[in-house]
């Protein structure tokens, strides 16, 4: 135990599907220190997911089981405390940035009603109450804080009516509805074209920075890594491999998985990998 | 403005759908063997006699003409006279549509009210108990034909329980004329009649259970995949995330974008209803439309037929008109992609 924001101690996930067990999480530890921003890097079926949706308690059990380990929030284990108590973190303290901006929004709701579902439950979980004005001014604010031009607007259109680039501010406006401390952030943009992307991510760590949220990037683009995070954990086949600030990572990997996975970034120039001599560049 | 627009596009639409199908019903009616003349005057009639009546129903004009002379009548809103009832096809229509619409709104309010939550219920509880007894529900329902299922129930909640009429649409001994809608448990109900919608409900209550099994099966299956699909979204996974209470996620998040298909569903079968009632108005003898239209096919009844017939296809192309504005209601995907 340790004085991080969040903490995660020896974690271990299994599925069980059909009579046969895999074990997905092994011991896997992690620290997000608060107001910190650190990156959890892999390939697809690393584990980060799986990770992400234990901390977040959206693990669906079945087929999904918490086999060992801690998850420390403020203190307190997520994994021992009582249902109703860890429901109120939910969307809250920790809230999750979504990745697909085409596919996380109710295409039937305006995104008014949705923000203000989210606000509405949240407030009634936190035990607040406030008025359907006072929601949607809170919907307003946090949709401007997003940079977002028109909130009034904005809350009056269905998602298709919005580009993809807003779609991703209204997930981002969504996260930050209760003040979290926590954003948990899963490769938000990688649907997007690289221009929106960038200003996503750039818009991102400014909302961290200025109100001092912790942010947990969860994502396997090593450039978005190297943009968003100081400190990295990187994880394959369930198990975190190398964890080290991000400046050290690139500089020097250890661990061969590490490597090849610099070494697998495309390079315009032909060859690949950062190096050191990209990373001057 | 732009749904106006998308209106009065549809509308014009299916009056064209209406011509072709006066068309088509036009030309089957007289491909179809047998004489009319012959079969209305019976066996024991003169070639004469015969010969009068094709003259006086004009079946010795060129097909042309017959068919000039029936959209004229059409467009009059005269149907003929019936050579079945010997009365204008007008009346005999006005007095059979009601009885027949009254009928398939309670079926398909039953098939409703029932299939959907069963729908929802198999989808919340996927392959779990719940789940199974509605798909088990839902294939015996479909496969059982509803006359059968009308037999039975007429002879267990009739002759041996003796708790519902088995009959017609009002008792014999009831007073009452409904002429302001034709519906009965309506007209009742404008009249300030309450016994009469209440024995009216008692007499609908078995042919709209016959009648509404197989709809309603179908409805819970469709649900539940529709459901189901949804269920899997991203946007489902998120309101999770974002601590929406279950409830809520089921019944808003999820049922609205799942409602698309069920609605269309019941468009269909709404329309196919008012001809296929007629098995189940056979059986309970319920003077509706869709027993008239099969007597009135059997004896060759032109007139009878093509009305029958044209005030189906009305029915039919209002009832998906209605859906289409219902499903740009609960979608606003199709009415923004419409509108553009």
């Amino acid at each position: 135990m340790n004085d991080a924001l969040l903490s995660v101690r020896n974690l271990s996930v299994s599925f069980s599907t059909y009579g046969q067990t895999a074990e997905v999480l092994k011991d896997v530890s992690l620290d997000v220190p608060a107001r910190s921003q650190i990156a959890l890097v892999g390939e697809s079926g690393s584990g980060k997911t799986v990770t992400m949706k234990a901390i977040m308690g959206l693990l669906h059990h079945p087929p999904a089981t918490i086999t060992g380990g801690q998850i420390f929030y403020d203190g307190r284990d997520l994994l021992t405390m009582p249902a109703r108590e860890r429901l109120k973190l939910r969307g809250t303290a920790m809230s999750m940035v979504f990745q697909d901006p085409m596919s996380s929004l109710n295409p039937v709701f305006t995104i008014g009603d949705q923000m203000g579902t989210i606000l509405k439950y949240a407030d009634r979980r936190l035990g607040r109450s406030r008025g359907k004005v006072e929601r949607m001014a809170r919907v307003h604010e946090v949709l401007g804080q997003v940079r977002m031009r028109d909130p009034e607007r904005v809350t009056r259109s269905y998602p298709i009516m919005l580009s993809g680039g807003m779609r991703q501010r209204v997930l981002i406006a969504m996260a930050l509805l209760s003040e979290p401390k926590l954003l948990i952030a899963d490769e938000p943009g990688t649907a997007l074209d690289v221009t929106t992307q960038a200003q996503i991510l750039k818009l991102l760590k400014d909302l961290v920075e200025e109100r001092g949220l912790a942010l947990m990037m969860i994502t396997h683009n090593l450039g978005v890594v190297r943009e968003t995070s100081s400190y990295v954990y990187v994880m394959n086949k369930g198990v975190v491999v190398e964890h080290r600030p991000t400046a050290e990572l690139f500089a020097s990997p250890a661990d061969p998985y590490t490597k090849a996975l610099i070494g697998a970034v495309p390079r315009l120039t032909g060859g690949s990998g950062f190096g050191r001599a990209g990373a001057a560049a | 403005m732009e749904f106006l627009l998308f209106l009065i596009r549809r509308i014009a639409w299916s009056l064209l759908v209406l011509v072709g199908l006066s068309m088509v019903i036009f030309a089957i009616a007289r491909v179809v063997p047998g004489d009319p003349a012959r079969m209305a005057l019976g066996p024991t009639a003169t070639q004469e006699q015969v010969q009068d009546l094709r003259e006086k129903l004009g079946l010795n004009r060129p097909i042309v003409e017959q068919y000039g002379l029936f959209v004229a009548g059409l467009a009059r809103g005269d149907l003929g006279r019936s050579l079945l009832t010997e009365r204008p096809v007008n009346d005999d229509i006005r007095d059979t549509f009601s009885a027949t619409f009254e009928l398939v709104i309670a079926t398909i309010i039953l098939a409703f009210v029932f299939g959907v939550p069963l729908g929802v219920a198999a989808a919340r509880w996927k392959d779990r108990w719940p789940d199974n007894l509605v798909r088990v529900l839902a294939i015996f329902s479909a496969v059982t034909p509803s006359f059968f299922l009308a037999l039975l129930l007429q002879i267990l909640a009739g002759y041996v329980l003796h708790i519902l009429p088995t009959t017609g649409r009002l008792p014999a001994n009831m007073e009452f004329t409904a002429n302001i809608t034709g519906l009965l448990t309506v007209d009742g109900l404008l009249k300030g009649r309450i016994d009469v919608v209440l024995e009216a409900l008692r007499y609908l209550l078995l042919p709209a259970v016959a009648l509404a099994a197989a709809t309603m099966g179908q409805i819970a299956r469709i649900t539940r995949s529709s459901m189901i699909d949804v269920s899997s979204q991203d946007y489902i996974e998120a309101s999770r995330a974002f601590g929406v209470p279950e409830p809520i996620r089921v019944f808003k998040y999820m049922l609205r974008p799942s409602f698309v298909p069920p609605l269309t569903i019941l468009g269909l079968e709404f329309a196919s209803l008012i001809g296929n009632a007629f098995v189940v108005e056979l059986v309970f003898a319920w003077p509706g439309m869709a027993a008239y239209g099969i007597r009135t096919i059997l004896q060759k009844d032109l007139n009878a037929v093509m009305g029958v017939v044209m005030v189906s296809g009305v029915f039919f192309v209002i009832v998906n008109l209605v859906i289409d504005v219902l499903v740009g209601f609960v979608d606003p995907r199709v009415r923004i992609r419409g509108s553009r």
